[in-house]
């Protein structure tokens, strides 16, 4: 009968992982004391991309009414609606239960979000700058349109799969932890908390956790055709004022232009201050160089 | 002589040596010159761009002649007839290079970009010499365009 004594050690101890990597929402009182400002929320909101992905396909304004197809090796995942819609969107979340989702991938009933949503970027963010985002997002168009499933298989579709994930890949903590000046500090929070630019920037392992040893070094394309480039300084080359220019006009030093997804980050990012555009550029010229 | 170098195994990787020497240059002339001359042409562009950008970027004095020149030869390059340019099989998936299946899977909205860009680098050329802030207006448009079609219809780079 020693076997039954094994199966049950087994079952304990996926029991255990199970609520090791239980989904842990934010705390009740985690945005006591901050007052969303729409305003201020604007900025963070372009600065963090949001309209990028969760506009409809091929939209370039109204709602956040989701639906973009994102292809990975792990299936294709759908944004959802994220409008202020009070049944087919966000309307009828708390802000803790948006803040939740945001910054540790946690839905308002209890379950792991996936990766594709860069919570493990967003959980850097300052929960007050969450709270403006979030006062923003109320006000913005609604839209009825239905969530579409996610088209993800066997294993990757049990979603208490992804606490494994969350604890393996999505840990808190900066990538470059010296920021020498506040201009990088500043260039940092936006890179690597809201912007997301690692998200498609920095190539993945099997398993979808991003590669830190090569942050920014450039990854293959998710739609299988050529590669995102490497923006640290081992495969850019311009200058911080040129990544600057680029990140507002669009423009390369050659005056080429961006193309792809980045002509929807430098719509976001030409929304942002000059000083912050030089932050980024800043911080872009202080990652460690990874070799072409 | 060791066994693995019989004359069948080395007639094998001359074939398949062969093989991929085909492969890289499979391109039929039309498709490779088409490329060729898509190429010359961007570079064309970016070349004219070059001084109209500076200005509007303030890193150059404006100059109404040099933006004149510049913003006609951008109009030039825009209206000039590209029947011979987008010619089928010189996708990224046929040809390599950075022209997306979407040219031709969506001719109407493909054709509408290069229409847009004509229409913006002609009121350029038209503005160009008329001082810095007229010159900037018109510069808006041609860089919009050119982000425009950019993000529709060409792919990464390999």
């Amino acid at each position: 009968m020693r076997w039954r004594r094994w199966i049950l050690y087994a079952l304990l101890l996926i029991v255990a992982g199970l609520w090791w990597t239980r989904p842990v929402a934010l705390p009740d009182d985690a945005l006591a004391g901050l007052t969303g400002d729409a305003e201020a929320g604007a900025v963070i909101y372009a600065a963090s991309g949001c309209g990028s992905c969760h506009r409809a396909p091929e939209a370039t304004d109204g709602p956040l009414a989701g639906g973009r197809a994102f292809p990975s090796p792990f299936g294709t995942f759908y944004a959802p609606n994220i409008s202020p819609h009070p049944t087919a969107g966000v309307g009828g979340w708390t802000d803790v239960e948006i803040a939740s989702a945001v910054m540790r991938g946690v839905s308002p009933g209890g379950a792991h979000y996936y990766p594709a949503f860069p919570y493990d970027s967003y959980q850097q963010a300052e929960a007050g700058d969450i709270a403006h985002l979030i006062a923003y997002l109320r006000t913005l168009p609604e839209s009825d349109a239905a969530n579409r499933p996610h088209d993800v298989g066997f294993p990757f579709n049990i979603r208490a799969s992804l606490g494994g994930w969350k604890l393996l890949f999505a840990r808190p903590g900066w990538v470059l932890t010296e920021a020498p000046t506040p201009e990088i500090e500043r260039g940092r929070y936006l890179v690597e908390a809201l912007g997301h630019c690692g998200a498609c920037h920095t190539s993945r392992n099997a398993l979808g956790g991003p590669q830190t040893a090569q942050w920014l070094g450039g990854a293959p394309d998710p739609s299988g055709e050529g590669r995102v480039p490497n923006i640290t300084p081992g495969g850019l080359d311009w200058s911080a004022g040129e990544i600057a220019e680029y990140l507002k006009s669009g423009f390369t030093p050659e005056f080429d232009t961006a193309g792809g997804e980045m002509v929807d980050v430098v719509e976001n990012t030409a929304q942002l201050t000059d000083a912050d555009r030089a932050a980024i550029a800043a911080y872009l010229k202080a990652v460690p160089a990874v070799a072409p | 002589m060791p066994s693995f170098l019989n004359s069948r195994t080395i007639a094998l990787v001359c074939v398949t040596l062969a093989g991929s020497a085909f492969a890289a240059s499979h391109l039929s002339p039309e498709v490779s010159g088409a490329i060729n001359a898509r190429k010359a042409h961007m570079g064309l562009y970016g070349h004219n761009l070059g001084p109209l950008g500076a200005m509007a970027q303030d890193k150059m004095p404006y100059d109404a002649a040099v933006a004149s020149a510049a913003a006609a030869n951008l109009a030039a390059l825009a209206n000039m007839d590209q029947s011979t340019y987008w010619v089928e099989g010189s996708d990224i998936a046929a040809a390599g290079g950075r022209a997306k299946a979407e040219i031709w899977s969506d001719r109407a909205g493909f054709d509408a970009e290069i229409e847009k860009l004509a229409a913006a680098a002609t009121n350029l050329a038209a503005v160009a010499g008329d001082g810095l802030d007229a010159m900037k207006a018109g510069f808006g448009p041609v860089g919009a365009s050119c982000g425009s079609c950019h993000k529709a219809y060409r792919g990464p780079r390999p």
